[in-house]
């Protein structure tokens, strides 16, 4: 099942299927390109914040980095485990 | 003289590195125009291998400076820091000439993203020496890394260390000084960056697929060098589980501030205390030595009881950056960005702007300087311009001093717990007040003066790490030098501006008999009685008007200044040991409930510390933003104790 980064659920993970670009995430989306979100990598979802489940970290490359959902909204995930 | 530049990514102990190679013994500065952080440092003569001090000697050549440039991910620039990085690499900051050699300092643990860094580096093709460090760790989770291939495959001197106990230093030292600076030429690199328009955001979609083919090509090398990943830091992930936990992270959070502030409030009054015996102590002592007249004068009342009230706040600040120091260097601090992270932003800010607003709470010179840790220039700015309305420890004193002489000390709500005191809650809501006004004035100024894309969130929450007492020790130095160097020269210049406008003219004889006080007729009366027509609609008349006056200069001084202004601070009154409570009476009896109330509320909200305005000035580079401070809180100060004096005229 393929997710935006951004609609993910704590516990789920996946390889990065696609990225999309427009010119106005840009910059954050370098940004997040430079610490390890390009495509073929495995993301993993595993904190959510208290209360409204926002901002998340995500373990990238073996780092964890926490964002904000709508940061994560360009990135698409192959959720693994469903169908 | 040779200069090396040490680049890294954040949290990869390149700050414990410098503090190793440099003895703790550095220079910390700005950048010129902006506001970010520069250090630099003698490298320790005693790294340094024999047989270049004995050449050193004859030459008189072995100086050399290294400079810790900011952490950062990429050299593609996207935040200030960054683009300084890059702008000194270049040697394109005026003032800085070309290092000789840049120290990349890379996190063993993490290493696909501190080469993804490197590359960068030596696309830029300056040259370049690596220092793989946290090989502790690296070994300890049975990493393991075949590093001849990873020079091969870099074609750069690679040395292994572990910045926080000092392995492989010394040899990486050797390394350095040794290591014959030449631009390496790689084959394996063909991407070179444009070295143009440095300073620009690069935001176009070229730079997507340089990220991509850099990341390719560090999966490559990654493959063949590293035969076992590090195991999982599962100690990180189990404290997590607390930490960011939805329930036990809030109350484990909340924990943390209680700790912190009881700190700030309760541990930092002893050596408060003992500071400020010892001022006074030598105050006496000096003033015994010297004979009756105007310099004893400025030297007791001027120079001492200024400097001195602003000495007594060094363990606060001492105490508030070790934990913030402690916090940071743990891992904690971006956690509880992180948790805060959806409060800040309602306002539009960064969830790292809380450590700044919390640390105000302390006094705001030092939260003002924590907002360095926050990237985006308008979030920055906007923290910057509401930290003051953080009720800071200077405002104790005065708050302290008009509730108890006007709040009635009795007990409201009986049926809750046998009541609350009405004092506490009175102090309570000021407090209350004072995070109210910062989180509106944010809100405000973010959607007027400096609206723009909100900021975004995106940082790494690093592995939890066991300070270095180092570490904490050096930076609590720095701190500590850098107020005392603030008090010995604006305040102590500013102290004694006061005490010449409160002492001249002197009264002549006719003015001291008829009994009136000798403020009376001084420079700052005549400038509370020039201030009166304008703070009358306010509730105050010219002698709150000379208080203002010197507690504009700190907040705290408006308790003495007040004393002074209604002369109670005559023998008598010292003879009884209790001065304060003869001013109170004084108070009562002079003003109304609707003046204390007003000026309780101008004191929430004024910017009365010139400290705060000259560190404004500082961090921003800039009298724009300072004087705009100073204008919108006294503009709001205003309307706000207007507000106050009528309604509480009318209805009390």
């Amino acid at each position: 099942m393929k997710l935006r980064l951004s609609k993910m659920r704590k516990g789920m993970a996946g390889k990065i299927s696609f990225i999309e670009s427009n010119l106005d995430s840009a910059p954050i989306l370098v940004r997040l390109m430079e610490l390890g979100f390009i495509e073929g990598v495995r993301v993993e979802l595993v904190r959510e914040a208290p209360f409204t489940r926002d901002p998340i970290a995500v373990r990238v490359k073996g780092s964890l980095i926490a964002l904000r959902r709508e940061e994560g909204a360009s990135i698409e995930v192959d959720v693994e485990g469903y169908q | 003289m040779k200069t090396i530049a040490i680049v890294g990514n954040p949290n990869c102990g390149k700050t414990a590195l410098f503090n190793y190679l440099t003895g703790g013994k550095q220079k910390v500065g700005n950048y010129p125009g902006v506001t970010v952080e520069r250090k630099s440092g003698y490298l320790k003569t005693s790294l340094l291998p024999e047989e270049v001090l004995e050449l050193g000697a004859k030459t008189g050549e072995f100086d050399w400076i290294i400079v810790d440039l900011p952490g950062t991910y990429s050299l593609t620039p996207k935040t200030l820091d960054e683009a300084i990085t890059r702008d000194f690499l270049m040697g394109k900051i005026s003032g800085e000439k070309l290092p000789d050699l840049v120290l990349a300092v890379a996190d063993m643990t993490s290493i696909e993203r501190s080469l993804f860094l490197v590359l960068e580096l030596l696309e830029m093709k300056v040259p370049v020496v690596l220092a793989l460090n946290m090989l502790d760790l690296a070994k300890k989770r049975q990493m393991e890394i075949d590093i001849e291939e990873l020079c091969r495959q870099l074609n750069v001197p690679i040395c292994e260390i572990a910045a926080i106990d000092g392995t492989g230093v010394k040899h990486l030292v050797q390394t350095l000084i040794t290591h014959e600076v030449v631009v390496p030429v790689i084959s394996l690199l063909q991407t070179p960056v444009s070295t143009e328009a440095s300073a620009e955001l690069s935001l176009d979609l070229s730079a997507r697929d340089a990220v991509v083919g850099r990341y390719r090509k560090v999966e490559a090398i990654f493959a063949k060098v590293v035969k076992r990943m590090p195991e999982p830091t599962a100690w990180t992930d189990r404290i997590d589980a607390w930490v960011l936990h939805p329930f036990f992270g809030v109350i484990s959070l909340i924990a943390v501030l209680g700790l912190l502030f009881q700190a700030m409030f309760n541990w930092a009054a002893v050596p408060a205390d003992w500071i400020k015996g010892a001022i006074k102590w030598a105050g006496v002592l000096l003033g015994n030595q010297m004979g009756e007249g105007p310099l004893k004068s400025l030297v007791v009342d001027g120079i001492f009881a200024g400097v001195g009230s602003v000495l007594v706040f060094l363990p606060q600040i001492l105490i508030l950056y070790f934990f913030i120091v402690l916090l940071e260097d743990s891992g904690y601090m971006a956690r509880a960005a992180f948790l805060m992270d959806r409060l800040m932003g309602k306002v539009g800010l960064h969830g790292r702007a809380f450590i700044p607003i919390l640390s105000s709470y302390a006094c705001a010179i030092p939260g003002i300087m924590a907002t360095r840790t926050i990237e985006d220039r308008r979030d920055r700015l906007t923290t910057i311009l509401i930290a003051p309305l953080s009720t800071c420890s200077a405002r104790l004193p005065v708050y302290g001093l008009l509730i108890s002489a006007f709040i009635p000390n009795t007990k409201v709500m009986t049926w809750l717990f046998g009541g609350l005191g009405l004092q506490g809650l009175v102090m309570l809501a000021l407090y209350f007040l004072g995070i109210v006004f910062a989180l509106g004035s944010g809100l405000i100024l973010r959607k007027t003066l400096l609206r723009g894309p909100k900021a975004n969130l995106l940082m790494e929450l690093p592995s939890y790490k066991i300070p270095s007492w180092r570490n904490l020790l050096f930076s609590l130095v720095e701190r500590a030098k850098i107020f005392l160097r603030r008090a010995g020269t604006v305040i102590l210049s500013l102290s004694i501006v006061l005490w010449f406008l409160v002492t001249y003219p002197s009264p002549d004889s006719a003015a001291l008999k008829s009994g009136e006080s000798a403020i009376h007729s001084s420079y700052a009366g005549k400038l509370g009685h020039f201030l009166e027509p304008m703070i009358k609609p306010i509730g105050f008349d010219w002698r709150v008007g000379i208080a203002l006056v010197p507690g504009f200069a700190a907040r705290e001084v408006m308790v003495s200044a007040l004393a002074t202004v209604y002369a109670v601070e005559n023998k008598e009154a010292e003879a009884e040991g209790d001065s304060t409570e003869v001013l109170q009476k004084a108070l009562v009896t002079e003003w109304s409930l609707a003046t204390a109330l007003s000026l309780l509320m101008w004191y929430v909200i004024a910017p009365q510390c010139l400290s705060t305005v000259a560190v404004v000035r500082r961090e921003t580079q800039s009298w724009k933003w300072p004087a705009f401070l100073l204008l919108y809180l006294t503009t709001f100060a205003y309307v706000a104790s207007y507000l106050t004096f009528h309604v509480a005229k009318a209805w009390l």
